[in-house]
C-alpha cells in the first residue's frame, strides 16, 4: 500500500529505477524456468506418462537459455539482476560472470543428457515416485548456486539441491539405497550446517553477504576480522561437499546405490557445485587467505587424487570404481585452486567442466554395460566388446578422457594444471597430477581389459539381445562426441575459460556490474 | 477417535480454523501473519479433522491431492515473480493494481499472489506428511 501515497524519500538510493533490459532476464530465467516446470510436474501427478517429455523439453529449453546467457555474458561482461529491485548490498543480487555461465551451461547439458537417458532407466514406479519433479527442482538448485551473487542465497540453493537429491537417491526405497542415502544425507547435512555457521560468522565480520561487497571489503578487513578462520571453515565445508580427502568417504559409499541415471547426475552436478562454491569464495572473495592456505589445499588435493586413484584400482564394481574416479578428479581441481593464478584457476575450471561431462557419460556407460553384461561386477562382466563394438569404442574414448590422454577433453586441463604447478615450483604437485594420470590409465585399462576384451566363460548365450535402447545410447554418444570435440578444438573454450579465470582473479568487472556507480 | 463430543465439534472447529488461516494469510502483508503461518493453521485444521473423522474423509473433502496443491502453490509463487517481466522491473518486484469492485477498492499485488503460493505449498506439503503419518498411526 506504500505505492498509493506519494513518498518524499529518495527512492533511487534504495531501488533500481531504470527499466530492466529483456536480456538481463536471462540471469534469473534458468532458476525460474526450472522451478515453474518442476511445479507443473508436481501438479500433473496423475499424468505420469507426460512427465518424461515435459522434463526433456524443459531441460532442452534450459540448455537454450544457458547458451543465450553465456552469449550475453561474453558480449557484455558480468550481468546483475537484483531481486525485487532492492539495491545491493541489502537486496539479493544474481550476478553471472563467465565462470557461472560456463558451469550453468555444462550442468544443463548434463541434466538434459540425464533426462534422455532416464527414458530407458526410470520405470513407471520411479515416475510415480516423482523422479522428474525432483530432477527439475535439482536443476533449479544447481542453476541458482551457479548464478547467485549472494552467500546466503548460495546456501539456500545448496539446500534446494540437497533436498531434491535426497528424493532422488532413495528412489526405489531398496535397503541398499536407504543405507547409501543415510551416509550421503548425514555427511551432507553436517557440511551444510558448517556452511551455514560460517556464513553467519561471515555476516558478523563483514555486515554484508553480497559477494561483490565482500570481495571489495576483504582487503581492508584483513587486519581486524578473522578471515583466516572463515576461509578455513569454508574450505572444510565445501571440501566435504566436493568429497575432498579426508572427508571423501561418503561418496564411494553412496554413489553406487541409486539408479544409474541418478548416480550419473550426482557425479556430474553435485560435487561440482561444491567445487564451484569453493572457487568462488576462496579465489574471488578471500584471495589473500587462499594464498596463505594454498599449501594445505595443495596437500589435500594431492592426497585426494591419489586416494581416488588407488581406491579405484582396488574396486571390483564398475560403479564403485567410478565413484573413486570422481573423487580423484576433485583432487585435480583442488590442485588448481591451490596453485592459483590464471593458469591454476583456469585449469581447475576446465577440469571441472570436463569432469562433469566425462563422469556423467561414464556412469551412463556403466548402466549400459550392466544391461549388456547383466552385472556391475568386474568378476562377471566380460566380452562386452563382442556384444557391441560401437559401445566398447565409446567407453574406450571416455576411459582415455578420464585418464587425461589426448585427444580428449581431459588432456588440456591436465596440461594447464601441470604447467601452472611447475611454474610456481610445486614439482611434487605436478608429480602427483602425473602419477594420478598414470594410475587412472592403469585403472581404466584394467577395467577395459576385464570387462570388454576378456572372453566370456560361457560362450553359449552370446547372440541373445545385443541391442541397446536408443534412449540410453543417444546421450552417451552425444556426451562422448562433446568430450572428443573439446579435445580436438579446445581453443574457443580455452580462451573463454582463461578470461573467466582472469575475471575471478581480478573481479573489477564483477564489482562494477553489482555497483555500477562505484561505492555506495 | 471414539469421542462423540470431539467428532461432533471437529467439523465446526476445522471450518473456523481454515477461515482463520485465510484471515492470517491476508493480514500478513503489513502485520504479523502471512502465507507460512496461515498454511500451518490450515494444516492443523485438516489434521484435527483427520484425527476425528479419519484420513479418507479428509482426502475426499479436499478433493485435490496435497502434493498437487503444493505444486500449484510453487507455480503461483514463480509466476508472481515472473509477472514483473512485463513491467520491465527486476524479478520479484511487487506490483499493485487497485480494481474497484462494487465501489470498494481492493488492492491486489504480486506480493499477495506469492504469499498465497507459499500458503498452498505449506498446506500441501505439511498436510501430505501429516495425513500419511495419521494413516500409519491408525493401522
Amino acid at each position: 500500500m506504500a505505492a498509493s501515497t506519494p513518498s518524499p524519500a529518495d527512492l533511487s538510493a534504495a531501488l533500481v529505477l531504470e527499466p530492466v533490459a529483456s536480456a538481463d532476464w536471462l540471469v534469473i530465467l534458468p532458476v525460474a524456468w526450472c522451478l515453474a516446470i518442476g511445479a507443473l510436474l508436481v501438479m500433473l501427478r496423475r499424468q505420469i506418462d507426460w512427465h518424461p517429455y515435459i522434463a526433456v523439453l524443459g531441460l532442452a529449453g534450459l540448455v537454450l537459455i544457458d547458451v543465450l546467457l553465456l552469449r550475453h555474458v561474453l558480449a557484455s561482461g558480468p550481468v546483475t539482476m537484483v531481486m525485487g529491485r532492492w539495491l545491493p548490498p541489502f537486496g539479493i543480487a544474481f550476478t553471472v560472470d563467465l565462470t557461472g555461465a560456463l558451469f550453468a551451461l555444462t550442468a544443463s547439458v548434463v541434466a538434459l543428457a540425464g533426462a534422455i537417458y532416464s527414458l530407458a532407466d526410470i520405470n513407471d514406479s520411479g515416475r510415480r515416485y516423482g523422479f522428474y519433479p525432483f530432477l527439475m527442482l535439482l536443476m533449479a538448485g544447481v542453476s541458482g548456486a551457479f548464478l547467485t551473487g549472494d552467500v546466503f542465497n548460495l546456501y539456500v540453493w545448496f539446500e534446494v539441491l540437497l533436498i531434491s537429491s535426497f528424493g532422488l537417491i532413495v528412489l526405489g526405497s531398496e535397503r541398499e539405497q536407504i543405507d547409501g542415502a543415510v551416509k550421503y544425507g548425514f555427511l551432507n547435512l553436517v557440511a551444510t550446517t558448517l556452511f551455514l555457521i560460517t556464513t553467519g560468522y561471515l555476516y558478523a565480520s563483514f555486515g554484508t553477504l553480497n559477494m561483490a561487497d565482500i570481495a571489495r571489503k576483504a582487503e581492508g578487513l584483513s587486519g581486524t576480522a578473522p578471515l583466516m578462520t572463515l576461509t578455513a571453515l569454508f574450505v572444510l565445508a565445501f571440501g566435504m561437499k566436493a568429497a575432498a580427502f579426508p572427508v571423501n568417504f561418503w561418496l564411494p559409499a553412496s554413489y553406487h546405490t541409486p539408479r544409474v541415471v541418478v548416480s550419473a547426475l550426482f557425479a556430474g552436478l553435485l560435487t561440482k557445485v561444491g567445487i564451484y562454491a569453493l572457487i568462488r569464495i576462496t579465489v574471488m572473495l578471500l584471495p589473500l587467505e587462499r594464498e596463505q592456505l594454498s599449501f594445505v589445499i595443495a596437500v589435500a588435493g594431492a592426497l585426494t587424487m591419489l586416494v581416488g586413484a588407488f581406491g579405484a584400482l582396488a574396486q571390483s564394481d564398475f560403479r564403485r570404481m567410478l565413484g573413486y574416479l570422481v573423487v580423484s578428479g576433485i583432487g585435480s581441481i583442488l590442485a588448481g585452486v591451490a596453485v592459483g593464478g590464471p593458469g591454476g584457476i583456469g585449469g581447475a575450471i576446465f577440469y571441472a567442466l570436463h569432469s562433469m561431462l566425462v563422469m556423467t557419460a561414464l556412469y551412463f556407460a556403466s548402466g549400459v554395460a550392466a544391461k549388456l553384461g547383466g552385472s556391475f561386477s568386474l568378476a562377471s562382466l566380460a566380452g562386452l566388446y563382442r556384444r557391441h563394438a560401437g559401445f566398447a569404442a565409446l567407453t574406450l574414448m571416455l576411459c582415455f578422457a578420464v585418464s587425461g590422454l589426448p585427444p580428449f577433453s581431459g588432456f588440456w586441463p591436465k596440461v594447464m594444471l601441470v604447467k601452472a604447478a611447475l611454474d610456481i615450483g610445486a614439482w611434487w604437485l605436478a608429480a602427483a597430477l602425473l602419477v594420478t594420470g598414470f594410475l587412472t590409465t592403469v585403472v581404466t585399462g584394467r577395467f577395459f581389459l576385464l570387462a570388454y576384451w576378456r572372453d566370456r566363460a560361457d560362450t553359449t548365450d552370446t547372440p541373445h539381445s545385443v541391442t541397446i535402447s536408443p534412449a540410453a545410447l543417444l546421450p552417451l554418444t552425444a556426451l562422448t562426441m562433446l568430450v572428443l570435440a573439446i579435445g580436438l578444438y579446445p581453443e574457443l573454450l580455452l580462451s573463454t575459460i582463461q578470461s573467466a579465470a582472469a575475471g575471478l582473479g581480478e573481479p573489477s568487472a564483477y564489482l562494477n556490474s553489482v555497483f555500477p556507480g562505484g561505492a555506495p | 477417535m471414539t469421542s462423540v463430543i470431539f467428532r461432533a465439534v471437529a467439523p465446526f472447529l476445522t471450518s473456523l480454523m481454515v477461515l482463520f488461516s485465510i484471515f492470517v494469510l491476508l493480514r500478513g502483508h503489513n502485520e504479523p501473519g502471512g502465507g507460512f503461518i496461515g498454511g500451518l493453521i490450515a494444516v492443523s485444521a485438516l489434521a484435527i479433522y483427520g484425527i476425528a473423522c479419519g484420513v479418507e474423509t479428509v482426502r475426499r473433502a479436499i478433493y485435490i491431492h496435497p502434493m498437487a496443491i503444493s505444486g500449484a502453490g510453487l507455480f503461483a509463487a514463480t509466476i508472481a515473480g515472473l509477472i514483473s517481466i512485463a513491467a520491465r522491473v527486476p524479478f520479484m518486484t511487487g506490483l499493485w493494481i487497485y480494481p474497484s469492485v462494487l465501489g470498494v477498492e481492493i488492492p491486489l499485488s504480486t506480493v499477495t499472489l506469492f504469499d498465497c503460493g507459499v500458503y498452498l505449498v505449506v498446506v500441501g506439503a505439511i498436510s501430505s506428511i501429516a495425513l500419511s503419518l495419521e494413516e500409519r498411526g491408525g493401522e
